[in-house]
């Protein structure tokens, strides 16, 4: 079958529809310039709002309305893979392939979780704790099965509220984090009005759900399937054996920036590097929430609506929002010295565990090589459908490797839309 | 739209409610989703999109990311089974 490039152009065009991509594009479009709004998920949201139509979340609704008043053309469902000039990209969906021509373009590509790989981590029923929630928000049935909650990070306590309004059974909920450094978290909250208003409100949803800090799982075993989790529990290596249908662990959040570092914008120890206006090295290429440094919903929202304002050339009117953002950032900092993983975590894998789980490469096979590069090039570790977006932040904190630069397509695509576009320039 | 939507993993039956994705599916017959290149059951991980664990065949076409595909009525679905 013969795939036709369809082409379209915008002054702005946003990648990624969460909280930062649709408050960008909502300013930016709000200024009276053409807007596009591309995005990997069947709906705009991103994954905090994931499933949630207008009409269910205040503040989801508020800017989804914005956003389709403002006139915003939105492509769901679709991925960018290729910039094969600066002002053009390439993306593909289901059944079509875009070219999406820009004059500014707006970077929202938000965050994954950091999964950490232990003994019996590959199997089913395993998941990501936002990766749980994204599966019930699809429609997983989870009434009644027994969930441990485990990782690290502010996301696993959401979780647990969320699983238990849907009434899953939460065993407990295991936070890395000594309970020290917890509670020096707790004066950094103080600073933080709404942040407590969150943090009580969720600790009333909590209430009789045991949570263990300084616990972590050590190992999940199963036939096929999950059975049972057995978690390390205080600093002598107590270990406790708890049976459950869900295991839902997430290591707190690793931000997206393949795309950045593919557009050549600077990257540095692991974020995308802007200046006030949200500009990237790259003029006229801006950058909005978690790939800027993991801040969580209302710095995203901050940083979108600074980005697209100053991508709809009304930069001046974001400055009001600078105090806001200051203020976030430093407390996203706080997070981030509270949630520090600690080094107990690099010793969970043993020999036979598997650490790249697109191509099954063991920790054994990857432990005597001394980069990511050499592993990748005598294991395939990272060289498998994902692209190293799961096993490339485990072993930078597993060997301390950085990973390579990223080469297009930046996301698997079909064969057909690459020659497509090989013919289309044939014929241009 | 319809409330519930019917479609087939590896051949048999399963009702979802309208709005859910491929991968809930699966789960609901209790399948994996692939087999890993060392013959291992994988099912989802990330549940967004970005681990590729959920992948199965849609309508015939290979390595679609089942987290991300909503479920339409009469769709035929198969994993490594």
């Amino acid at each position: 079958m013969k795939v036709v490039v369809k082409k379209s152009q915008f002054e702005v065009l946003v990648i990624g529809a969460g909280p930062a991509g649709l408050a960008a594009a909502a300013c930016a479009a709000e200024c009276g310039v053409t807007v596009g709004m591309v995005d990997d998920n069947p709906a705009p949201g991103g994954q905090i709002w994931r499933g949630e139509s207008a009409k269910t979340s205040s503040v989801a609704a508020r800017w989804i309305g914005r956003l389709q008043a403002a006139g915003v053309q939105v492509f769901c469902g679709t991925r960018v893979f290729h910039q094969p000039e600066p002002g053009r990209v390439l993306a593909e969906a289901e059944d079509d392939l875009f070219e999406l021509s820009y004059q500014k373009l707006i970077v929202a590509t938000g965050a994954r979780e950091l999964f950490l790989p232990f003994p019996g981590w590959t199997l089913p029923n395993v998941m990501g704790a936002g990766g749980l929630q994204a599966l019930v928000k699809s429609g997983l049935p989870i009434a009644g099965k027994r969930v441990l909650v485990a990782g690290s990070g502010p996301l696993l306590l959401a979780v647990a509220a969320y699983l238990r309004q849907h009434d899953a059974e939460i065993s407990m909920i295991c936070e890395q984090a000594s309970r020290g450094s917890l509670a020096r978290f707790g004066f950094a909250l103080l600073g933080q009005p709404g942040k407590i208003r969150q943090g009580f409100s969720l600790r009333k949803q909590l209430a009789r759900i045991p949570f263990l800090s300084g616990s972590w799982p050590v190992e999940a075993r199963g036939n096929k399937t999950l059975e049972e989790v057995v978690i390390s529990q205080g600093s002598n290596g107590q270990t406790r054996t708890v049976a459950c249908d869900y295991l839902a662990c997430g290591y707190h959040l690793v931000p997206n920036t393949e795309l950045a570092e593919h557009l050549r914008c600077e990257v540095r120890d692991g974020l995308v590097q802007t200046d006030d206006q949200q500009q990237t090295s790259v003029p006229g290429v801006f950058c909005a929430g978690e790939p800027t440094g993991v801040g969580g919903l209302e710095l995203a929202l901050v940083e979108g609506q600074i980005a697209g304002l100053a991508a709809g050339g009304r930069g001046e009117s974001a400055r009001k929002l600078f105090g806001e953002r200051g203020n976030l950032r430093r407390f996203a900092r706080a997070l981030d010295r509270t949630f520090a993983l600690r080094p107990e975590l690099r010793s969970l894998p043993r020999p036979d565990t598997i650490v790249c789980r697109c191509e099954d490469v063991t920790y054994a096979r990857l432990a005597h090589h001394t980069s990511w590069r050499g592993s990748k090039l005598q294991t395939r570790c990272g060289m498998g459908a994902c692209q190293g977006r799961v096993c490339g932040p485990a072993t930078r904190f597993l060997f301390d490797w950085s990973p390579d630069s990223v080469r297009p397509p930046i996301f698997p695509t079909r064969l057909e839309n690459l020659s497509a576009i090989a013919s289309s320039h044939a014929s241009d | 739209m319809p409330e519930r939507v019917e479609l087939t993993v590896n051949g048999r039956p399963v009702v979802v409610p309208a709005g859910s994705t491929v991968a809930v599916a699966i789960a609901l017959v209790g399948a994996a989703c692939r087999n890993s290149v060392s013959g291992e059951p994988r099912g989802p991980l990330c549940g967004m999109g970005i681990c590729f664990e959920c992948r199965a065949v849609v309508d015939g076409k290979p390595y679609c990311r089942t987290c991300q595909v909503p479920c339409r009525s009469g769709m035929e679905i198969n994993t490594d089974e």
